[in-house]
């Protein structure tokens, strides 16, 4: 039987206008990268709910990427802001569910920033490929009474 | 339901009742002995983590049509559900060994079945995780807070009365947020902006003033309506007893959000400082809720002692 590596998945919310255009532009440029990452475009990455963070971990995926705007560059001029407000409020939440910080990751990601992009997916995989899955329901079932 | 007080007294008119444990003396055998549907409803409180309490709410579920999960424990874990923040092992250990006024030198622990003077005795399972009732049990309705308020009690009973219950599922309590009702919403700035949030531990809110405006952690944003806003009125900034209103999907992550919109901080680390203000996340933001939470647990590693 060969060896099966793992594969990790992520959620990456990608804010329209910056980031998920840097994404793209990796795409069109075929730059190589791992396809581990599952993109899901929001108009802003201050519309990140840290609610859909917490539901992408507790329904598998192994880590969630936040992209958007480089601070001051928003479309929305303060959408970014709340996103980085937000940020580590959430990671000091997830230190207490016993989530590694790793599987969370908040990155400015410009409209030309294909490259950072891919750099970005890749560094991640790699990451969470060395941390092993997260793999809640496990954890959860390892830690409650099956009624 | 001892907080209707007089009301109790037409309650008793209108009704009879057949099992109230910490009033009026029946026992499991006469409630195994009910027909079913003898019962029209059940009000079951606490949230479940003893075999006890399962084999109990299943008994209740079974005889009563009708089951009201009543108060913070039932609806949503309530304050026991603190409990998933450790485990069961680490729960033991705090209780029978490790702490400061235990004397316990040969390491007893509670066991299911003992032997003592010739008698078999039995204790109930302590289950690994707190469970809201309806992670057990069909529930029909809920009755929120810690307590629910004698008029939301009194709401629910004539329903029942009446036969005008809501669609099954349903909270009875309203779905507008604790801010609607609170008196202190006129007191809201145009911009609530929090450049450090305080605590009740260390200092002490101006009553007349809304209290997330001065950067207490208040609740009210991402908490039913309904309570009277006793806690507010009691100088204490609210803490979510009433569980989440209904588009919220998950209560902590919500006032997560809320708290990091209203956070003045212009650079990562004024952001992280903000963060870092704030005392115990888990413990504010899901006091009553965690069992119900999207992560419902804390992981913690645990040593395999065996």
């Amino acid at each position: 039987m060969a060896h099966e590596q793992f594969e990790p998945k992520i959620v990456g919310f990608l804010c329209r206008w910056c980031s998920y255009t840097g994404a793209d532009l990796a795409g069109t440029s075929r730059m190589q990268y791992p396809a581990s990452l599952s993109a899901i475009r929001v108009m802003c990455s201050g519309r990140v709910d840290p609610t859909f963070v917490v539901k992408a971990l507790a329904d598998g995926a192994d880590g969630v990427l936040i992209a958007g705007c480089h601070p001051g560059d928003c479309h929305y001029l303060e959408g970014n802001y709340k996103a980085m407000r937000r940020y580590p409020l959430l990671m000091n939440l997830l230190d207490q569910f016993g989530i590694e910080r790793e599987r969370v990751r908040l990155e400015w990601i410009s409209a030309s920033e294909g490259e950072q992009f891919a750099e970005v997916v890749k560094d991640m995989t790699e990451e969470l490929r060395a941390l092993g899955p997260l793999d809640w329901d496990g954890r959860k079932a390892a830690l409650s009474e099956a009624i | 339901m001892v907080d209707l007080a007089e009301d109790i007294l037409k309650v008793v008119e209108a009704v009879d009742i057949a099992l109230w444990p910490v009033a009026l003396d029946f026992k499991l055998k006469d409630v195994q002995a009910w027909e079913p549907g003898e019962v029209t409803v059940a009000f079951i409180n606490g949230a479940v983590r003893l075999s006890e309490q399962l084999e109990w709410v299943k008994l209740l579920r079974e005889k009563c049509p009708v089951v009201i999960a009543f108060g913070s424990c039932a609806h949503l874990g309530g304050i026991p559900g603190l409990g998933n923040y450790v485990t069961r092992e680490q729960i033991l250990a705090n209780k029978y060994h490790n702490s400061v006024t235990v004397d316990n030198p040969e390491g007893t622990l509670p066991q299911p079945e003992a032997s003592q003077n010739g008698y078999d005795l039995e204790l109930p399972a302590f289950f690994k995780d707190v469970k809201p009732l309806d992670a057990v049990i069909d529930v029909d309705y809920y009755l929120p807070g810690c307590p629910p308020p004698p008029d939301l009690i009194f709401q629910a009973v004539e329903a029942i009365l009446k036969g005008e219950l809501p669609p099954k599922g349903s909270v009875i309590a309203p779905e507008k947020s604790l801010c609607e009702s609170c008196r202190l919403n006129e007191t809201k700035p145009e911009t609530l902006s929090i450049k450090e949030f305080k605590r009740v531990a260390t200092s002490t809110p101006d009553p007349d003033e809304c209290f997330l405006a001065q950067g207490y952690i208040c609740m009210g944003p991402a908490t039913r309506s309904g309570c009277g806003e006793r806690c507010i009125n009691g100088n204490m900034p609210c803490r979510g007893c009433f569980g989440p209103t209904p588009e919220a999907m998950d209560m902590g992550a919500k006032m997560l959000s809320t708290l990091g919109s209203l956070g003045e901080a212009d650079t990562e680390e004024e952001s992280q400082a903000l963060a870092d203000s704030a005392a115990d996340l888990v413990g504010t933001l899901y006091r009553f809720s965690l069992p119900v939470s999207l992560l419902q647990r804390r992981y913690v590693e645990e040593e395999v002692t065996q």
